[in-house]
């Protein structure tokens, strides 16, 4: 468990940056999420939110800035050793192993624990959240549907038990009804204590949804949103962009 | 009354048949040893056939102790070996493109050879393991040297041991998965180093296995040289290949599959004579003649599944 420093963020993320070879992906990004808190992540493609992820993740490494996790700097670590720190994520494309079965897919996020035993209950839980995990636990996962795989993605991620969870687009290529179940078990999880680092391109939607929304272009956090601008997200983000 | 089969198929069909199956079964043990290493590492280890020649003079030097305590010196000096290969070798090439790899390991036989020659000379050391299991057993009027019975029970129960691991234990489950999308399993928490680990010390302990029963089971392996046990690696490597190296059972089929030939082709070739394919002579020629051809017609391998190759493979 994460020593918890008192007040400290549950994320907080300082001065990040990132660089592939040269290119600078991630300029200086600073985020901050309280505990029980979901924070969306929006902003056009190659803006950055992917590798914000990835860097928190450590799937590539930091160039500068700094990471902590309740209060503990966690950069530098690798991911499996992020993951048993408390974090998980939900990758982008879902990146279900299709040659393993469905319970395969979701036992493998039991490695990314802390704790050993009650495996079985863990899994329960995640079971009892998507249903349509469970009864399909035995067909190849590369079988099921978008929706479900991204449904097998998350359950996947909530069996490593983490503190926080990263998503990378979710709703990305899932039909509306199908991303209305999405949002919705990211409520139900919440519930849990978890708290939530969205990654979205449906920027209004996204908006409306989360506690606090970061917009990010050019590696950079331009403005931060609120509910109560949801409607107004396009204006404000066309204004600012000068689209 | 003898029915016509049972006629053309003599005593001494039966004998060459099992003969066959053992050396079959030798290569699919050193199939399962190079499969394993590169499902998770994508890895063609070359230098197996070293671990294996390690472990032969582990027994060889070691035949005045007790045979249960020389055996169990092959193991671990096998196993330390395939250990310190991981850590200085395989390791520091992670993420390595698969030719450097392949030439890293090559390079890997050559220098345990030469150490080999310089340490033990070029003249062979004779090594019986076991004597008694050379000895012949009647089965239904065939006579079976026993220890061709045991190296296709030995082949049958790796083989099964190693698929009920890879399918039933949370490791095996971690091992798959590095296998298919290594990034991925990081992501979820899986520690590669320790998996990739767990299945080089598996596959030594498969080469130290082989070590054990390749001088009984093949005739003329019981003299133990530096360059002992390379010509398997070179064939089971092809045979690999030529079964389907993406899958653990198909390059395992693959390794079987020449040792098979080989021994079908050694017994039922005319042994002399001017005729193209002389057993000894040309047997060679004739094996790796089919590969050609089976490689022509199947590109991707002998077992390969013919729509997704990817299935199921470590």
């Amino acid at each position: 468990m994460v020593a918890e420093a008192s007040g400290a963020p549950m994320l907080a993320v300082r001065g990040l940056e990132v660089r592939y070879g040269r290119v600078p992906a991630v300029r200086g990004v600073d985020l901050a999420l309280e505990r029980g808190e979901i924070v969306g992540l929006i902003g056009p493609n190659g803006a950055g939110k992917s590798t914000t992820l990835h860097a928190i993740m450590g799937a590539v490494p930091v160039s500068s800035g700094e990471i902590r996790l309740a209060g503990t700097a966690i950069q530098g670590r690798s991911p499996e050793q992020i993951v048993r720190s408390g974090i998980a994520l939900v990758p982008e494309g879902r990146r279900i192993f299709a040659e393993l079965t469905v319970e395969e897919n979701l036992r493998l996020g039991l490695c990314g624990r802390r704790v050993k035993g009650g495996e079985e209950d863990v899994l329960e839980r995640a079971y009892k959240l998507f249903p349509v995990v469970k009864e399909t636990r035995r067909r190849p996962a590369g079988l099921l549907s978008g929706g479900q795989q991204q449904q097998l993605a998350i359950g996947r991620a909530l069996v490593a038990e983490p503190d926080v969870l990263l998503l990378d687009e979710p709703s990305l290529g899932l039909a509306p009804t199908i991303v209305d179940a999405v949002f919705e078990a990211l409520r139900a999880i919440r519930e849990r204590g978890l708290t939530i680092l969205l990654v979205e391109q449906r920027a209004q939607r996204t908006v409306a949804f989360a506690d606090r929304t970061y917009v990010l272009a050019n590696g950079e956090v331009r403005m931060t949103l609120e509910p109560k601008d949801s409607d107004d997200t396009d204006r404000m983000i066309d204004a600012y962009f000068g689209a | 009354m003898i029915s016509p089969l049972a006629e053309i198929f003599t005593a001494e069909h039966a004998q060459t048949f099992l003969d066959a199956v053992a050396l079959g079964s030798i290569y699919a043990l050193m199939a399962i040893g190079i499969g394993l290493v590169f499902g998770v590492l994508r890895l063609v280890n070359f230098a197996y056939g070293q671990l294996v020649m390690v472990g032969a003079y582990a027994l060889a030097l070691t035949q005045d102790v007790p045979i249960v305590l020389s055996i169990a010196l092959c193991f671990a000096v096998v196993l330390a070996f395939s250990l310190a290969m991981e850590l200085a070798v395989f390791r520091p090439l992670r993420g390595a493109s698969p030719t450097t790899m392949l030439v890293a390991t090559f390079a890997v036989s050559y220098l345990l050879q030469s150490i080999a020659l310089v340490r033990f000379g070029a003249i062979g050391r004779i090594l019986v393991v076991v004597p008694g299991l050379s000895q012949l057993v009647s089965v239904g009027g065939v006579h079976v040297r026993w220890i061709t019975i045991v190296t296709m029970l030995v082949a049958v129960t790796v083989f099964g041991s190693v698929t009920l691991f890879l399918t039933r234990t949370s490791v095996g489950l971690q091992m798959r998965a590095a296998s298919i999308d290594p990034g991925t399993a990081r992501l979820l928490g899986v520690r590669a180093n320790a998996v990739i680990t767990v299945a080089v010390l598996i596959s030594g302990a498969i080469a130290a296995i082989v070590a054990v029963l390749l001088p009984m089971a093949v005739p003329e392996r019981i003299l133990v040289t530096p360059d002992y046990a390379l010509r398997e690696t070179i064939i089971v490597l092809v045979g690999v290949v030529v079964g389907g190296i993406d899958r653990l059972l198909s390059a395992t089929l693959g390794g079987f599959a020449m040792g098979f030939v080989f021994g079908l082709l050694s017994g039922f070739l005319p042994s002399s004579g001017s005729w193209p394919f002389t057993s000894g002579v040309y047997l060679d020629s004739a094996v790796f003649m089919l590969v050609i051809v089976v490689l022509l017609l199947r590109p991707a391998g002998l077992f390969a599944r013919s729509r997704s190759a990817a299935v199921e493979r470590v």
